[in-house]
C-alpha cells in the first residue's frame, strides 16, 4: 500500500511509524473514494518525522527545516485541484518556523499540516524544544531547560486556524479519522500528533494512561476549544475546532 | 553631439516632487525627446530632501546630467542645495505663496492664488509649475494640455491651473528654450517596471515578494496588473516565506519570480539552494543598495556582485545576470526566465537602485525576447532525476496521472529519494553541473558582453554605471565601452575577445574594492588595475566620470 523501496530507518517503536500508518491509510482511502491519487502531494521539513515522504509513493516535496507551509502554499497557489499534506516536528513547526504556521493560519491557506510533535529534537540526538516540558534535561540542557513549554495550539486557534485537532501516534485508527477530516476540510488545518520518540523521549506509557478521546465536543466554540486545548490532567485528542471560511487560494 | 538639456524639481517628501518628475518627463517624451528621470530621494516620508532630474535630448540618452537649465524649487533648501548645479543660462521657479528667493532669474508663482482663483483641490498645487515649466521651455498649451489629457484623470482641473501659470510667466519673461515636437512618444519605465513587463513577457505566471527598497516597485507594478495579465502576485510574511514559496509554485509547475534587495536575499539562501539542489527553477531579482546591513536603503550600489556570484551553501551552477538599461531589464528579464526553466537551475537579475527606479522612455519589444522551451516528460517511467547527458531531466507535474514526481533538498537518487551512497552522491552533482557547458554554449549566442563605440582606450563596466559611462564618453574619443551583462556563467570567450589587446583598460563601478575587475582577473588573467570606483551610495554622473576618466585615457 503506497509503498517505496526506501528502507525506513526510524527507530523500532518509534512513533513515527503510527503516524506514517494512519496517513497511508488515509490516503488509501480517499483515492477508493473517489480522490485520484495524482492529486495528492506530501511534503516535510527537516528531521525524523520528514522521512516520511520517502516512505509513502505519492508525489512529495522534501523541503527545508521549518519552510513546509510556505512550500504548501506555493503548490496550491500553483495548483488549486491539489490535495496537498505536510509534515513537520515540534522544533521545526513550533521553533524554526512558527511564523509560516501562524500566517497559513491567519490567511486560511488551503493546507494541512500534521505536527510530530514528541517534544525533542531527535535527529540531533536530544535537545529541547518549543513544546518540551521546564526542566527537560537534554544535550544542550544538561541541568534542565529553563524555559516553558508552549501551547501551540492555543497559538493556532488565536491565529485563525481553521481546523485544529489533536491527536495520538498509537491511536492509529483515531489518527486516520482525523487525518482524512483534515484532507476535506477546506482551509488552513494542522493536526498536533503526540508522538512518543523512545529513543529521547519516551512518553508512551504517561499517553496511553492520560490520552481521551473527545466526543460530543462543540467544535464551533472557539472559546470551548481554548480551553479543552489547555487540560493536562487527561490530555484530550480529536478535533477542537472547525469553521468554514474563506481560502485564500480562492482569491488567485 | 546633441544638447542635453536638464530639469531638476526639488522639495521636501510629501510635496510631489515624484509626480511632478513624472508629468514633466511625459511631457517631453510626448514631444519626443530622449528622456531620462533620476529619482533621489532618502528613507522617510515626510520631509527631508527629494528631488528629480529630468535630463533629455534628441539623441538616446542613459543617464540623467547634474548641469541643470531649469530648477523647480518647491522649498526654499532646494535651492541652496542645487544653485550650484544650474547652467549659465537657467531660470529657477520656485513657490512664492511659501517663501521669496532674491535671484535674477528667480521666478516666484503664487501657487496658493492659483489654487485659489482655479477652485481646484490644494493637491493640483504642482500643475502650475508643469505649467510655467512648459512656457519656459517654448512648448505651447495646447501641446501641455494634450499631455495632461494623457497621463491625468483629472485633466480639466488640472489644465485650469497650468493654464494661470502658463500666462503668468507669459507675461513677463521670454522662453529659455525652444522646444518643439521631434518625435513621436514612446513608454517612460523605470528599470523596475522594465523588469517586471519583461518577466511577464517571458511567460511569468506568479511573483512573491516582500517589501524591501529599492526592489518594491516590482511588486507594486505586477500587483496592480494581475487583472490584465494571467498571474498572481503574492506578499509573504517574510523573504523566507517568499522564496519557499516560489519553489513550491515552481515545483507544482508555475513560472515563478521573487524580488528583494541583499539583506531580503540574505535570508532567501537557504531557499536558492533549495531550488538548486531539487533542481526546481526560480529567478531571483536583487536590486542593489549600499550595505552590509540596512546600509543605505534609498541610494545605489554594486556590491553584491561577489555575493551573488556565491550565495546559497554548495555547489551548484546558477545564470546570473546584469541589465545596465531600461531595454536590457526587459529583454534580460524575459531571457532569464526562460533559461532557469530550460535548465531547471536558479537565476538571479542583479539590478540597483539607480537602475531600478530611475526612468528611461523605451521602446520594448515582447517579439524581442529569447524564449526557450523547457524539457518537458513525455512518457515512460517517470524519475524526477533522471541521468540524462545534458544533465536536464524531463518536468513533470503533480497532478499528471500514472507519474509520482518526488522533489528533494536532500541528495536524492533519479527518482528523488533520499541517498547516502557516495557514487549516487558523486553522480548527482555531476549531472547538476553536466548543465553548464550547456548553458555556455547556449549563451555564446546571447548578448552577453555588450560593446559601444571603437578606441584604443577601453572601459570596462557593468550594471547601471554604463548609463553614465555612456554619457561621459560622449565628450571623449578614443573609447570602446565594454559591457558585461551575465556573470555565470561567465563569458571567458567573448571578454578576452574584447579586452586581450588593449594597452589601457579603465573599470568603473559603484563598489569600494572593483568587484567586475578583480572577477575579470579570476576568470581571464586579465588584470584591470586602473578603477573607478564610487561607494558614496550615488550613482556616477556624467560630467563626474568625464573629469575621471579624462585623467587616465
Amino acid at each position: 500500500m503506497l509503498e517505496t523501496y526506501a528502507e525506513i530507518t526510524w527507530c523500532p517503536g518509534c512513533g513515527n511509524f503510527g503516524i506514517l500508518n494512519a496517513v497511508k491509510r488515509a490516503i488509501s482511502e480517499l483515492i477508493e473514494e473517489g480522490e485520484k491519487k495524482e492529486n495528492f502531494v506530501i511534503a516535510s521539513g527537516i528531521g525524523c518525522h520528514a522521512k516520511i515522504v520517502d516512505y509513502i509513493d505519492v508525489n512529495s516535496f522534501y523541503g527545508l527545516h521549518g519552510r513546509v507551509p510556505p512550500a504548501l502554499t506555493g503548490i496550491k497557489l500553483a495548483n488549486k485541484n491539489l490535495k496537498v499534506i505536510g509534515f513537520a516536528g515540534d522544533g521545526d513547526a513550533y521553533a524554526e518556523g512558527i511564523e509560516h504556521l501562524i500566517h497559513s493560519a491567519k490567511r486560511n491557506t488551503d493546507i494541512m499540516m500534521i505536527i510530530h510533535n514528541n517534544g525533542v529534537f531527535a535527529l540531533t540526538t536530544g535537545q529541547f524544544t518549543p513544546t518540551s516540558p521546564k526542566g527537560f534535561k537534554g544535550k544542550s540542557t544538561p541541568f534542565g531547560n529553563v524555559e516553558e513549554p508552549i501551547n501551540p495550539l492555543k497559538v493556532l486557534l488565536a491565529s485563525g486556524a481553521s481546523f485544529v485537532a489533536r491527536g495520538y501516534a498509537a491511536r492509529v485508527e483515531h489518527l486516520k479519522k482525523l487525518i482524512k477530516a483534515a484532507v476535506k476540510h477546506k482551509g488552513f488545518a494542522v493536526i498536533d500528533v503526540l508522538q512518543p520518540c523512545i529513543a529521547f523521549n519516551n512518553t508512551y506509557q504517561i499517553l496511553n494512561q492520560k490520552v481521551y478521546e473527545l466526543e460530543k465536543f462543540d467544535t464551533k466554540n472557539l472559546e470551548e476549544a481554548m480551553k479543552k486545548v489547555e487540560e493536562k490532567e487527561r490530555i484530550p485528542i480529536g478535533i477542537f475546532y472547525q469553521v468554514e471560511r474563506e481560502v485564500f487560494e480562492d482569491y488567485f | 553631439m546633441a544638447l542635453i538639456h536638464t530639469i531638476t524639481v526639488g522639495g521636501k517628501a510629501g510635496q510631489g516632487v515624484k509626480t511632478l518628475g513624472k508629468v514633466v518627463g511625459e511631457l517631453l517624451n510626448e514631444l519626443g525627446y530622449n528622456v531620462f528621470i533620476l529619482d533621489d530621494y532618502p528613507s522617510l516620508i515626510t520631509g527631508g530632501h527629494n528631488f528629480n532630474r529630468i535630463s533629455f535630448s534628441e539623441e538616446e540618452i542613459y543617464c540623467a546630467h547634474t548641469e541643470t537649465d531649469i530648477l523647480v524649487a518647491l522649498d526654499r533648501n532646494t535651492v541652496e542645495r542645487h544653485k550650484n548645479d544650474l547652467k549659465e543660462h537657467h531660470f529657477i521657479i520656485y513657490d512664492s505663496s511659501e517663501f521669496n528667493i532674491d535671484e535674477k532669474t528667480a521666478i516666484g508663482l503664487p501657487s496658493k492664488e492659483f489654487i485659489e482663483r482655479a477652485n481646484v483641490p490644494e493637491k493640483m498645487r504642482n500643475s502650475s509649475f508643469a505649467g510655467a515649466l512648459a512656457y519656459l521651455l517654448g512648448i505651447s498649451f495646447e501641446f501641455l494640455e494634450h499631455t495632461f489629457s494623457v497621463i491625468f484623470k483629472e485633466k480639466e482641473e488640472n489644465i485650469k491651473i497650468a493654464k494661470l501659470a502658463y500666462n503668468f510667466v507669459k507675461e513677463n519673461y521670454q522662453p529659455l528654450l525652444n522646444i518643439k515636437k521631434i518625435g513621436e512618444p514612446r513608454k517612460l519605465v523605470t528599470g523596475n517596471i522594465a523588469i517586471g513587463e519583461g518577466l511577464v513577457k517571458g511567460g511569468l505566471e506568479v511573483y512573491i515578494a516582500y517589501p524591501m527598497t529599492p526592489s518594491s516597485s516590482i511588486l507594486h507594478y505586477l500587483a496592480g496588473k494581475v487583472k490584465d495579465y494571467k498571474l498572481s502576485v503574492v506578499q509573504p510574511e517574510n523573504e523566507i516565506a517568499v522564496i519557499n514559496m516560489a519553489v513550491g509554485c515552481a515545483y507544482a509547475g508555475k513560472k515563478v519570480a521573487v524580488g528583494t534587495s541583499g539583506g531580503g536575499f540574505d535570508l532567501m539562501q537557504e531557499g536558492f539552494s533549495l531550488a538548486a539542489m531539487s533542481e526546481n527553477p526560480i529567478v531571483a531579482v536583487e536590486s542593489q543598495r549600499p550595505g552590509p546591513s540596512t546600509g543605505v536603503p534609498t541610494y545605489t550600489s554594486q556590491s553584491d556582485l561577489n555575493y551573488l556570484l556565491n550565495a546559497g551553501h554548495g555547489e551548484f551552477p546558477r545564470i546570473v545576470v546584469a541589465p545596465g538599461t531600461q531595454e536590457q531589464a526587459f529583454y534580460k528579464a524575459g531571457e532569464l526566465l526562460n533559461l532557469v526553466w530550460k535548465y531547471q537551475v536558479p537565476g538571479i537579475l542583479i539590478s540597483d537602485k539607480h537602475l531600478s527606479e530611475s526612468w528611461k522612455n523605451v521602446s520594448l519589444n515582447e517579439t524581442g525576447i529569447y524564449k526557450a522551451e523547457p524539457k518537458l516528460f513525455d512518457g515512460g517511467e517517470y524519475k524526477r532525476y533522471k541521468f540524462e547527458s545534458d544533465g536536464v531531466s524531463p518536468l513533470a507535474f503533480p497532478g499528471t496521472e500514472n507519474v509520482v514526481v518526488k522533489s528533494s533538498s536532500y541528495e536524492h537518487d533519479e527518482y528523488g529519494i533520499t541517498t547516502e551512497n557516495p557514487e549516487i552522491i558523486a553522480r548527482m552533482q555531476e549531472k547538476r553541473f553536466a548543465k553548464l557547458k550547456y548553458i555556455e554554449e547556449e549563451l555564446e549566442n546571447l548578448e552577453t558582453v555588450k560593446t559601444y563605440g571603437n578606441g584604443e582606450n577601453v572601459v570596462v563596466t557593468w550594471g547601471s554605471s554604463v548609463g553614465a559611462v555612456l554619457e561621459a564618453v560622449k565628450k571623449l574619443d578614443n573609447i570602446k565601452i565594454v559591457q558585461i551583462l551575465y556573470f555565470s556563467p561567465f563569458p571567458k570567450k567573448k571578454v578576452v575577445k574584447e579586452l586581450s589587446m588593449c594597452e589601457n583598460i579603465v573599470g568603473v563601478e559603484a563598489n569600494f574594492t572593483g568587484q567586475l575587475c578583480d572577477l575579470i582577473f579570476a576568470n581571464t588573467g586579465i588584470a584591470v588595475d586602473k578603477r573607478i570606483l564610487k561607494y558614496d551610495s550615488r550613482e556616477f554622473s556624467p560630467q563626474y566620470l568625464y573629469l575621471k576618466l579624462k585623467e587616465v585615457v
